[in-house]
């Protein structure tokens, strides 16, 4: 075997190594966190509201952050996605690839790169001057205004790969551009569209530094998007913060459901792409 | 008539809200700066930045550990996670069968979605026992296993999906005739891959690891869980640092019953926003040229 054949393999084992290290921490992660959390699961966790002296380890349940993170996260995915398909339409169907469109590009490139803890920041200045307090409310408009250019931008990319003359055949019958975006770009980019809002989705549900800022935390379930909120990330990091081992095991426990939920979002996102896939004309 | 009014009106609704995003990152600096500018005017950008005594009660802010103990993480994690994004992307993008390729990229795409919480989470669990009992003892240190280390390998695993989609990406640019020409003139894949394709591909890898830093650097949650909060600038591996984001995570609660430290504290989140700011712009310049020269 001469020396290249040599330096080939040598780099070849390098690289199978590295890949198995990234897909085994993948891995590592899911395994440490199932088996510390799953024996202290309980149907209890999931389905009761902490009561008096849970976070000394009595009786209770995290059902108030499971509830509360749902809430947050649908209601700040619709609110982005208000905002992100009009976007999303006006730099396809209507600016196209001028100068206007490529500085929009950059500028939610930017967005998507800035912290989640600099929006919560923000949004704080925002409720300071309106002398508003930390709700539900509030966690939702942070969290969207940090997931929509992360969904903006997804569904810019699925836009543009749709082909120019399914818009041409729909010019030619005298449709008008809002016509096309509507009936054919959307139903068209419709389950790169769904991907987009389940990508986004599952951010919402997994940030927890922007909501600690602005949503509170509280241990009943929110009535109305004035009452502060609780979320399942917060709930992981201020349970894990206790001195009180039982309690620490609920956090382990609550990373379980955190990681199940994210899990189950990509694997619908996978199959709903699929099951939608038939509508596209190729 | 009714549905040419329609498009125009639609179409000027749509431009508002593209504006509007375009705008609410001038927005959100200003409003920083604003609030930041009470503490900007008593005190020198140099004694912010370096000075080390952080006592907000007897107005003293500086800086320097937070800058420090942020700077030593990310670019610990960065050390870590550069060559084995590397190789891994190059085993991704050239050798790997399609079948593995298409198993492991949804894999990766996965460990992007993971909250960071969780990784936190994890890093408690399995990172720090680990440096305390075995790493620590092994080369002769003390720790409690809550340092720097802790979060570089936290944040190294953290930055590995976005690193390694945007440089496979990169690679797939590269055009397949340039390596036939490499293999034509008798050379192995290796050196195809080792002095063609890397020539070119080099500035999309440095732009998705440019990405990958800024990532690592506002990291907030995931830091805070393993990194110790000690505002002390780390002097090794196993000391305890304390990062930017988490210090406005850990102390925007009593931040507005202490004089100017509300100032100090967005003033941070300031320095974070323009910080990623210039590197996202930087990182997509050079991807911007990379997919202008494939088209």
């Amino acid at each position: 075997m001469n020396k290249r054949k040599l330096e080939e393999a040598f780099f070849k084992g390098l690289m199978l190594l590295s890949t198995s290290i990234v897909v085994g921490s993948l891995l590592a992660v899911f395994a440490v966190v199932i088996l510390n959390g799953a024996p202290a699961l309980s149907l209890s966790m999931l389905t009761q509201t902490p009561k008096g002296g849970y976070y000394l380890g009595k009786e209770g349940g995290i059902l108030n952050a499971i509830i509360g993170s749902v809430y947050l996260a649908i209601g700040a995915t619709a609110l982005a996605f208000l905002l992100s398909l009009p976007i999303a339409l006006y730099l396809n169907e209507y600016a196209r690839k001028s100068r206007f469109a490529s500085l929009t590009r950059l500028s939610l490139d930017v967005l998507w790169g800035i912290p989640s803890i600099v929006y919560g920041a923000f949004a704080f200045i925002i409720m300071l001057y309106l002398g508003a307090r930390a709700s539900l409310l509030w966690g939702i408009i942070t969290v969207s205004l940090f997931v929509f250019p992360i969904m903006t931008r997804a569904i810019d990319e699925v836009m543009k790969m749709s082909p120019f003359k399914l818009r041409e055949a729909s010019y030619a019958l005298g449709s008008t551009r809002l016509e096309t975006a509507l009936k054919v770009v959307t139903r068209q980019a419709l389950p790169g569209m769904l991907t987009a809002v389940l990508l986004a989705f599952g951010r919402g549900i997994g940030d927890a530094a922007s909501v600690l800022l602005t949503a509170g935390y509280t241990d009943s379930v929110p009535h109305s998007l004035f009452d502060p909120v609780a979320t399942l990330p917060l709930a992981v990091f201020f349970q894990l913060g206790t001195p009180i081992p039982e309690v620490q095991q609920r956090a382990y426990a609550s990373g379980v459901i955190l990681l199940v939920l994210v899990l189950l979002l990509s694997i619908a996102s996978r199959l709903s792409t699929r099951k939608f896939m038939k509508y596209v004309i190729k | 008539m009714d549905r040419r009014l329609e498009d125009i009106f639609a179409s000027k609704l749509m431009l508002l809200a593209t504006i509007f995003s375009s705008l609410i990152l001038f927005i959100m600096a200003f409003a920083l700066f604003q609030r930041s500018n009470p503490i900007l005017r008593t005190r020198s950008l140099s004694e912010l930045f370096l000075t080390s005594s952080w006592r907000p009660m007897m107005g003293e802010f500086g800086f320097h550990p937070f800058i420090i103990g942020t700077l030593s993480v990310t670019c610990l994690s960065m050390i870590l996670a550069i060559p084995i994004c590397l190789l891994s992307t190059i085993y991704l993008a050239e050798y790997a069968p399609s079948k593995v390729r298409g198993t492991i990229k949804p894999l990766i795409d996965l460990l992007a979605g993971i909250p960071s919480v969780i990784y936190g989470l994890w890093g408690v669990l399995l990172v720090i026992p680990l440096i305390r009992y075995y790493i620590a003892p092994f080369v002769g240190a003390t720790t409690t296993g809550y340092s720097v280390l802790a979060g570089g390998i936290v944040l190294a695993i953290m930055v590995f999906p976005i690193i390694i989609s945007v440089s496979e990406e990169v690679f797939t640019t590269v055009p397949f005739e340039v390596r036939e020409a490499s293999f034509a003139l008798g050379a192995t894949k290796w050196q195809t891959v080792k002095h063609v394709v890397m020539r070119q591909a080099l500035p999309g890898f440095i732009a998705a690891t440019i990405l990958g830093f800024s990532r690592a650097f506002g990291e907030t949650m995931a830091v805070l869980m393993v990194i110790g909060n000690v505002a002390k600038a780390p002097s090794s591996l196993f000391d305890p640092a304390y990062s930017l984001p988490a210090l406005i995570a850990n102390n925007y609660g009593e931040m507005m019953s202490i004089p100017l430290y509300d100032s100090a504290l967005l003033f941070a989140a300031l320095i974070l926003l323009l910080l990623m700011a210039f590197f996202s712009i930087l990182a997509r310049i050079v991807l911007l040229r990379i997919e202008r020269r494939s088209v």
